[in-house]
């Protein structure tokens, strides 16, 4: 799908919500759940920033790091890929206050959930460096640069136009995820439409606006990387075409 | 901080919870795998359902999993239909996986060469036989490691129902870990055990790819 055509349904789904908040069925729980997805998003923000962070530590030091580094690399992707995300959240909010870490709920889910993502990202960050052509490195070392230099300079950029599409996918997932922070606690969009939901039990009303909101939110990311992707690939066309 | 005789005492009844939520992991999974072969072969087979279809799919694909499975907790006791938390969860599960599956089921069907379809019609075979014998055993051997995949990513999701209160091995061990204030326990004998069957499967979908590799793409 075009990225006109992504606007114009994310311009539908807001006219919905935006309609359905005028209606006496749905107009009482627009704003609780506004202030639940607000939540959502901080989450959902902070948690990828994190993933981004932890993605290229963990594709770095599996690639190029010492072997202590890339044993504690494979083991924090495996760890993260091989369990549930829930059992992340529970494990990082029941157990560590047991070992005397005491972590507040909100620092629990952009941890969970940024690790989370992370470990899936670290594959795609390593698959990005290595699908970069092998001549680039061998330039860098004719041309006298350190490792560090080469990759900064001229592999990680190229990397990363490679990156945008999947990390798009990830970026959905992770919003996804926030919903389970409800779970923790936390007053988020999910927790908001439950709370609605025991005390009115007026379901259809409250989890249609919940559904619609959440696909307005991943719209805006698809439509966001699609933009990303349009604007860093101008140059790498550009110079492959010449 | 680690106490073996609770690890003992709590062993076999994670070990029951496990049951359930291999029988819901198996059971959503068949539902996705039937429900995306379905939405894929209708969004071919009829092209004014494609754009409806993609559009469901679409919304099931971003919207989250938790909130479908509340709503098909809650939603369908206002139409009359009570589903048990089991019933529903695994109906949600379903759903949720179908759509990526029935992605997956389009790629290779459209991944099925032209000339078969030519081919099917010069020799005077029904839409119906050429789907049956002629698409989908070349479109299904090589999504199977796709669909795999999608299989471990339902495991994986499988503790979501322990929101709507489904015994699963979520749900049991935050009781066992709430009734004795130990939770390091029974948590992680819980990341263990996915950590343990995810790692597990990988390895036999990396085998099965291999295999089918060697048979059917030479």
């Amino acid at each position: 799908m075009g990225i006109r055509s992504l606007v114009l349904i994310l311009a539908l789904t807001v006219a919905v919500i935006a309609f359905l908040a005028t209606r006496s069925a749905f107009a009482i729980f627009v704003v609780p759940l506004l202030q639940g997805a607000v939540l959502t998003v901080e989450i959902a923000v902070l948690g990828c920033v994190l993933a981004v962070l932890m993605a290229i530590l963990a594709a770095i030091a599996t690639l190029y790091g010492p072997w202590p580094a890339r044993w504690l690399a494979i083991g924090y992707v495996e760890i993260f890929r091989g369990t549930s995300a829930l059992v992340q959240l529970f494990w990082l909010f029941f157990v560590l206050p047991q070992f005397g870490l005491s972590l507040e709920p909100f620092t629990v889910a952009v941890l969970g959930l940024g690790l989370n993502v992370g470990a899936y990202g670290a594959e795609v960050v390593r698959g990005a460096i290595l699908a970069v052509p092998r001549g680039q490195w061998e330039a860098t070392l004719a041309l006298n640069m350190t490792r560090g230099q080469a990759l900064r300079r001229i592999v990680l950029p190229q990397a990363f136009v490679g990156m945008i599409p999947p990390w798009g996918n990830l970026f959905i997932e992770l919003l996804k995820s926030t919903a389970l922070v409800s779970l923790i606690t936390l007053t988020d969009l999910a927790f908001k439409a439950q709370q609605l939901n025991q005390t009115t039990m007026k379901t259809v009303p409250i989890f249609t606006l919940v559904l619609l909101m959440y696909l307005a939110m991943s719209l805006c990311i698809t439509i966001g990387m699609r933009a990303l992707e349009h604007r860093a690939s101008r140059g790498i066309v550009r110079a492959r075409a010449q | 901080m680690w106490s073996w005789p609770y690890t003992f005492e709590i062993l076999p009844v994670l070990a029951r919870a496990a049951l359930i939520t291999i029988e819901a992991t198996l059971l959503g999974f068949f539902i996705a795998a039937i429900l995306g072969l379905v939405l894929a072969v209708l969004r071919i087979a009829i092209p004014a359902l494609a754009w409806p279809i993609s559009a469901i799919v679409e919304l099931i694909r971003s919207t989250p999993l938790l909130i479908q499975i509340f709503f098909l907790f809650f939603v369908f006791p206002s139409f009359g239909i009570v589903l048990d938390a089991f019933a529903a969860g695994v109906l949600a599960l379903g759903l949720h996986y179908g759509a990526y599956c029935s992605e997956v089921y389009r790629a290779g069907l459209e991944g099925v060469h032209r000339g078969q379809w030519e081919a099917s019609a010069a020799l005077n075979l029904s839409p119906w036989t050429t789907f049956k014998d002629i698409i989908i055993p070349q479109a299904i051997p090589p999504l199977v490691p796709a669909l795999g995949n999608y299989l471990v990513a339902l495991f994986k999701e499988t503790p979501l129902l322990s929101a709507i209160a489904v015994l699963e091995l979520m749900q049991t061990a935050k009781i066992l870990g709430s009734e004795t204030f130990r939770y390091t326990e029974p948590m992680t004998l819980v990341g263990l055990f996915f950590l343990v069957m995810s790692l597990a499967s990988s390895a036999l979908i990396r085998t099965v790819e291999r295999v089918l590799n060697r048979r059917f793409l030479r």
